[in-house]
């Protein structure tokens, strides 16, 4: 594993009376793609300003490569941002709003403009060095925010949900973008977003957060497959909570029906959250080999599969399938149980958003 | 069709009711005659004599002085104001707002007695430097007023973005912020000097004996018996703070919007 290059340590922030972090602690290792994830209000725009120096932590420190910057303006740090409305210099040309940087830094003429031929290359925007931002697209101006960063060499880029303001496709096409873009650059990105899509198909590490604390830290596989909680499965994808008894090893009783399943040690009769994606509910019509029979009561055609809404034992199941089964006919219901994810429950309600795990 | 032609005099009455006595000023600067009642013919002599007397050019530069200095030092506190008020709460900034735009709609006498009280209380010397502070002082609202609503349509996140590539705060707000506010302040500067050219009331409290503005110079005049020479500087007056204000009016004072 790299080495830590920022740690914050037990960091609490609040606005007025609005808690918004709570003794969070959080570390990003050299090279990584780490997004931070989460509704509005959960934090993580403000974790990541706190990093950029932009606000300073209650308590708690910021270690960046073993040195205590919690008190650094942002202009001393190594790391720069791509801010969500862009932010670039409107009354200067997009050249001009990349050497920004590098003229503060006091740099040879011929440097920038090597390093802005370079950038411009690097995001694809070779012929437009003389022009405006006014005359970009959204995508080219988030494109030259890119740039503006990234000429300064920073050993991390900040991105806080630089992507929102595009349309779908434009959306998907920054996605690859920014994958090659952090390939080619060999450095840390941090990202802030919204969209569990997005965090999904670009970092390397992902970080769920909701109303100021982690609820879980890991790979997009393992926040995908297993869910810590019912906030985290509910929050990335869809996907069908139930509310279960864990009969013993092994063993859950859905709906009043017995499922096999791989977990184990939560102990005997332990009422517990079970999630199931969607495409992991198996329909067949052969009402009587489904471990649980229901009626199909809602078809939504999605391109690539149906999405589906299956009433069965008083709970609507949310399916995704790729076979279409037409409303108000019988099915039954089978579940593979590596499918079956299991959950503790939360406490109490508040326990809902906190329940960090260390 | 009868409408239009309604339409078409009620515009025009009101123009002249609006500018007859304007009019009226210019055509008997260049009046020959003294009287005010027949023509005697086309003449620049008035202007010639206003322009060879010392009174009066003295008190066109201390006019110019006042109105400059005092536009680009409320222009300087102005800004400053609106950068801090932006950062303020909700509350607080409205409060603020309200307090500054008292100054514009409260009565200049009340403005110019009551700095003329606050001078007396501090035992100042009434002169240059009693006008150039009471200009200063009504000046401020003018300069807030027109970039206030600059520095709100900014993107924040442009002097953050500043700061994020390196540079320090005087340097991001000099490169950044105020490129990007500068048609609101100058817009500000103008409105200021405008207001600053042509305000009477409330230099009339703030003078002190042998130092003149054009305007009370002409009240001055006035008052001995009404000469020619004044309808002429009247005029020149009426015309700086015209062009003055078409340039205002000009002015892309921030609602041209940036974004597509």
């Amino acid at each position: 594993m790299s080495k830590h290059l920022i740690d914050l340590q037990n960091i609490s922030k609040s606005f007025g009376n609005h808690l918004v972090l709570d003794e969070m602690n959080l570390y990003i290792r050299e090279n990584e793609f780490l997004t931070l994830l989460g509704p509005s209000g959960c934090g993580k725009t403000t974790t990541l300003r706190i990093i950029g120096g932009f606000e300073n932590p209650d308590v708690g420190k910021v270690i960046f490569d073993g040195k205590d910057i919690t008190r650094l303006a942002p202009n001393k740090r190594q790391l720069n941002t791509v801010f969500q409305k862009y932010a670039l210099f409107t009354h200067m040309t997009i050249a001009e709003n990349i050497a920004f940087g590098l003229r503060i830094k006091k740099k040879s003429k011929a440097y920038i403009d090597d390093k802005i031929k370079y950038a411009l290359k690097l995001v694809n925007l070779e012929e437009y060095g003389s022009r405006y931002p006014e005359s970009l697209s959204g995508g080219q101006q988030q494109r030259v925010a890119i740039a503006r960063a990234i000429v300064n060499e920073p050993k991390v880029l900040l991105l806080d949900e630089p992507l929102g303001a595009l349309d779908l496709k434009l959306r998907q096409d920054m996605q690859y973008e920014l994958i090659r873009l952090k390939k080619e650059l060999g450095i840390t990105f941090v990202y802030v977003t919204h969209d569990q899509e997005e965090a999904l198909t670009m970092s390397d590490t992902i970080v769920v957060m909701n109303q100021g604390y982690i609820q879980q830290i890991g790979t997009p596989e393992m926040i995908y497959n297993e869910p810590e909680n019912a906030f985290v499965a509910d929050f990335i994808g869809d996907s069908n909570i139930i509310s279960s008894t864990m009969i013993q090893d092994e063993l859950v009783e859905i709906l009043g029906v017995k499922f096999p399943c791989v977990d184990k040690g939560f102990g005997e009769n332990k009422p517990v959250d079970v999630v199931i994606r969607p495409e992991d509910v198996e329909l067949t019509t052969d009402v009587e080999k489904g471990r649980i029979q229901g009626v199909v009561s809602h078809i939504i055609f999605k391109g690539v599969h149906y999405e589906m809404e299956v009433m069965a034992n008083g709970f609507e199941w949310l399916v995704h399938s790729t076979s279409c089964f037409p409303v108000g006919e019988k099915v039954g219901i089978n579940v593979d149980p590596f499918n079956i994810q299991i959950m503790n429950k939360p406490e109490s309600e508040d326990e809902e958003a906190v329940g960090v795990e260390e | 069709m009868i409408s239009k032609i309604l339409k078409r005099v009620y515009i025009a009455l009101i123009f002249v009711f609006l500018y007859a006595p304007m009019f009226t000023l210019i055509v008997l600067s260049f009046n020959q005659s003294k009287s005010r009642a027949k023509w005697g013919g086309f003449t620049f002599k008035w202007y010639l004599a206003l322009f060879s007397d010392r009174v009066v050019i003295q008190a066109l530069i201390n006019t110019l002085l006042i109105a400059l200095i005092s536009a680009l030092v409320a222009c300087v506190i102005g800004t400053i104001t609106c950068l801090a008020m932006n950062r303020m709460g909700n509350v607080s900034k409205s409060i603020l707002t309200g307090v500054t735009n008292i100054p514009m709609l409260n009565a200049e006498i009340v403005t110019g007695i009551s700095l003329m009280l606050l001078f007396l209380f501090f035992k100042a010397k009434f002169g240059f430097v009693t006008i150039l502070l009471s200009h200063i002082t009504f000046n401020i609202p003018y300069v807030i007023l027109s970039v206030m609503p600059r520095i709100r349509k900014m993107n924040p996140s442009n002097y953050e973005a500043a700061l994020d590539l390196g540079a320090g705060p005087l340097y991001a707000f000099f490169k950044v912020v105020l490129p990007d506010i500068w048609p609101g302040v100058l817009s500000g500067f103008l409105m200021a000097f405008t207001m600053s050219l042509d305000d009477f009331i409330i230099t009339h409290f703030t003078k002190g004996p042998g130092v003149d503005t054009l305007s009370t110079k002409i009240y001055a005049q006035v008052k001995k018996g009404i000469n020619p020479e004044m309808y002429a500087l009247s005029t020149l007056i009426f015309i700086s703070v015209l062009i003055l204000l078409i340039l205002i009016n000009r002015m892309p004072s921030g609602d041209k919007e940036k974004e597509k």
